[in-house]
């Protein structure tokens, strides 16, 4: 996120030196995961072990993407654990039962129209989070833990609570093929890990290189300097939450993929996995800072430590506490840091006067 | 510094010594010593900025010093907070005002110390005592009333009840008269007289220099963040004490550049801004800027001057009128539409409206061009670190690595960066609003010289200052604007300082009360 201008001085050399190791903290973290149970667990860097944990990683990882814009402007999106659910359960029911028209026919959609109209329908709660927050100023974590709720009870109703089985699609509607999504390899490499590569490079790259990143930052910092540099701060904010909504759809479709069936409860406390990962990635809930890939590290970090602990065979009671723990020892250090830092450049502009 | 009719200590409760207090990037008081004695009105004077208010906090234990110490009774204390002052009888009337507009005035005054009786509260008990309270003090205010009901100088009364009330020894005292009516200051001066009879130390800060002529014991002043003397009330008078405010050599305006002025830059049209209170924050001012012309408007606090540049910037949706840049009406009503057509402007407060702290200097500078700077969405590193650099040496912003955060610098530097980020979006005309402001004299200086390179480029500037020399000394036309109205328009020749305070307090009462009301009582 800082400017790509280079540093001339021996003095910044050095500051951005120990800068530098403390933004890979969290990757000294993950190394530290990844060798402890390396050790720990048996067949734990097997290839397909890897790859299996990858998978598990994405779906967090996805959603960690979103929440990471969305945090950095100051905000909460509670509601993406449910639009995976409800965009689970719409594509489930649109491969199953199609559209009925109420004429005696039922509309059925290929396979990619339904991605369209998941993705859509993701962006859509988005946006209604974001018209909420912008233009009718309920707080961000009222309106999206409203469409939490909303949007979960949403996919209960689609299906009356059932869970839609057997998604491979009948071959005379054209609706076969969703397993690739899920299940499907290109190059070796499962296609969702393929898809959070994409997302998350476009994500990083939309954060560094562009003015809507840079805005996305200045509001987060500042709303009111952000407001007056002539920044439009409601319609980056609508953007992040509607990106979020995007990045929950994607979720939906990968889950419901992979099981090739809907259930109404997918997705339910994905959220707050989401903001971990971005939290342990040094995202400021406060607003302003955060970067994609420490995020991904982030979602690595919990997703491996989940894994590991369960090829371990630790209770799942524990690996809750644990997982806790890491939380906030995460930010307790970032705290510690900050001050420090602070502290020491207080001391230098004392002595300066 | 200190003179020796100061230098009797017999009655000094409270000394500061050698005090320094920083903030992240600037230095707000510098080596200050400060005596508060008993029995009287000890005023503190200093302009905006020189840094009246953080000394006072630190008395009252809201701000702690880098460096010095402070003596209470000869002891050196450190307060911890607010409430560990309070404990050793030191009160503060806050500027800004500390109160609970949900709560009544009764409930205000005994907050944190409530009354208790069987494990709840005594409101009667509150109300009674704050009923005698309201008494003494003559202010005519329901104990019962919810303090968002009173009118502001209530509330100002309020507020000072609630030191009183707790029988503070140190009453500090930030600019109490600056939201009361003159009956109301009168109140206060007669409760101010009624506490220093009963040996209460008052530290007294005011911007008003006849009342602080009329009401204090002693005076110090400050400037930048240094006290420049300390006297006693009756040795000094009003040319002293503006020439400790000022300093005669301090001030590095720079001169005038000799170049012609173009058409007009920016020319506005009846702007007016409703204020929520009823009648106009800004009323009906109507005032052009020419290419290449600095143009000043002076006034007291509360005259309308930063409400005025906001609604030219379109920083106000309710605010109306017409605005033309370079005779083309401007129609765009955001903010963004309005730096497209040439506005810029430089906030007055640049922590909370200028600057996003945690960016870099480099993110900062860039912040209102990115779109300019960006081919279609992407914003090539190359051209943006080429802008950033040419900014920064155009500005001589002293910065080791534009990627440091913005908040490592100084006030000074900072001020640059907001310029900075104004000039990068290549501003018609750039609206200043105190461009000065919490910054040191050599940082003041490069300011001032900006702004007449940017005239001399044939920049249209409108900057907005509370600093006499500073409007005399800087402006080819001096605009004056006293309760949301213009009320003089002066060229370079004819402004003079008489002329300019006259027109900034046209529509003000007196800061005094009549003296006939003293001799009829």
């Amino acid at each position: 996120m800082s400017a790509a201008v280079e540093s001339r001085a021996s003095s910044s050399v050095r500051s951005s030196l120990t800068l530098n190791l403390l933004r890979l903290r969290t990757f000294i973290a993950l190394l530290a995961v990844v060798i402890y149970f390396s050790f720990a667990a048996p067949n734990f860097l097997t290839a397909a072990n890897i790859v299996l944990m990858s998978k598990h990683v994405a779906q967090n990882a996805f959603l960690a993407i979103g929440m990471t814009f969305v945090i950095i402007t100051g905000g909460i999106d509670l509601s993406v654990g449910s639009i995976v659910g409800l965009c689970a359960m719409v594509a489930g029911g649109l491969i199953l039962h199609g559209v009925d028209l109420h004429n005696g026919y039922t509309l059925f959609f290929s396979i990619p129209e339904i991605m369209v109209v998941i993705l859509v329908l993701g962006v859509l709660v988005g946006l209604i989070n974001g018209l909420l927050i912008t233009r009718l100023n309920v707080a961000p974590f009222i309106a999206t833990l409203g469409s939490l709720y909303i949007a979960r009870g949403a996919a209960l109703l689609v299906s009356d609570g059932a869970t839609f089985p057997n998604l491979e699609g009948n071959a005379a509607f054209g609706t076969t093929g969703y397993a690739f999504l899920g299940a499907g390899t290109i190059f070796h490499l499962p296609v969702s890990i393929w898809l959070l590569i994409i997302v998350a490079l476009a994500a990083a790259y939309l954060a560094r290189w562009t003015p809507l990143g840079r805005h996305i930052f200045a509001v987060g910092g500042n709303e009111r300097a952000a407001a007056l540099s002539g920044i439009r701060v409601n319609r980056v904010k609508l953007f992040v939450y509607m990106f979020s909504g995007f990045c929950a759809a994607i979720v939906g479709l990968i889950i419901s993929s992979e099981l090739l069936a809907a259930h109404p409860a997918t997705g339910t406390t994905f959220e707050l996995n989401a903001i971990a990962a971005a939290v342990l990635g040094g995202t400021s809930m406060s607003g302003g800072r955060g970067t994609i890939g420490g995020t991904i590290i982030g979602a690595f970090v919990i997703g491996i430590l989940s894994d590991g602990l369960v090829m371990m065979g630790v209770s799942s009671f524990w690996q809750m506490v644990i997982k806790g723990v890491v939380i906030i020892a995460a930010v307790v250090v970032d705290q510690a840091q900050r001050k420090l830092q602070q502290r020491v450049a207080l001391q230098q502009m004392a002595q300066l006067a | 510094m200190t003179d020796a009719a100061a230098r009797d200590d017999s009655d000094v409760v409270l000394r500061l010594e050698g005090v320094t207090k920083v903030y992240s990037g600037t230095v707000a008081v510098k080596q200050a010593d400060f005596a508060v004695r008993r029995g009287a009105v000890n005023v503190l004077v200093g302009e905006n900025g020189a840094g009246k208010s953080t000394l006072v906090k630190m008395i009252a234990g809201v701000e702690r010093p880098t460096a010095g110490r402070i003596l209470l009774d000869g002891e050196p204390v450190a307060f911890a907070d607010t409430r560990d002052a309070m404990a050793h009888g030191i009160g503060m009337v806050f500027q800004e005002l500390n109160l609970f507009g949900n709560l009544t005035v009764a409930e205000n005054i005994f907050v944190n110390r409530e009354i208790m009786r069987h494990g709840h509260i005594d409101h009667a008990e509150q109300e009674r005592q704050t009923e005698a309270l309201m008494e003494r003090l003559q202010t005519g205010v329901n104990p019962r009333a919810t303090v968002d009901d009173l009118m502001i100088g209530q509330q100002q009364l309020v507020e000072i009840a609630k030191t009183v009330a707790r029988n503070a020894r140190i009453l500090i005292m930030d600019e109490p008269t600056s939201a009361l009516s003159a009956p109301e200051v009168e109140i206060l001066f007669r409760v101010i007289t009624d506490l220093k009879a009963k040996g209460v130390a008052i530290v007294y800060i005011s911007h008003r220099l006849e009342e602080m002529m009329r009401i204090g014991d002693y005076i110090t002043v400050l400037r930048d963040g240094r006290v420049t003397g300390a006297r006693r009330m009756a040795e000094v008078d009003l040319h002293w004490i503006v020439h400790q405010m000022i300093g005669s050599d301090a001030k590095d305006f720079s001169t005038p550049g000799v170049h012609g002025f173009g058409g007009e830059a920016l020319r506005a049209e009846d702007i007016c801004l409703p204020r929520i209170s009823g009648g106009y924050a800004v009323d009906h001012v109507s005032l052009a800027v020419r290419a290449g012309e600095i143009v000043g408007v002076y006034g007291l606090m509360g005259a309308g001057r930063s409400e005025f540049l906001e609604c030219v910037m379109g920083r106000h949706p309710l605010a109306s009128g017409r605005i033309f840049v370079d005779d083309k009406p401007v129609r765009e009503r955001d903010v963004g539409g309005r730096i497209a057509r040439g506005l810029a402007l430089i906030p007055e407060d640049r922590q909370r409206d200028g600057l996003v702290p945690i960016l870099s200097v480099a993110e900062n500078l860039t912040m209102a061009s990115l779109s300019k700077l960006a081919n279609f969405f992407h914003i090539p590193a190359r051209r943006e670190a080429d802008a950033v650099q040419r900014e920064v040496h155009d500005l001589s912003i002293k910065v080791a690595d534009p990627a440091l955060p913005v908040s490592s610098l100084s006030g000074g530097n900072q001020q640059k960066v907001v310029i900075g980020k104004a000039l990068m979006t290549a501003p018609k005309v750039l609206l200043m609003d105190e461009p000065s402001r919490g910054i040191d004299i050599g940082a003041k200086g490069d300011v001032f010289r900006i702004m007449r390179s940017l005239a001399a480029q044939g920049i249209g500037i409108l900057f907005v200052t509370s600093d006499l020399d500073e409007v005399i000394a800087l402006s080819d036309r001096v605009a004056v604007m006293s309760h949301g109205r213009l009320t003089a328009l002066f060229d370079r020749a004819e402004a003079t300082e008489a002329k300019i305070v006259a027109a900034s307090s046209i529509g003000h009462g007196p800061a005094v009360a009549p003296q006939r009301k003293e001799l009829s009582a």
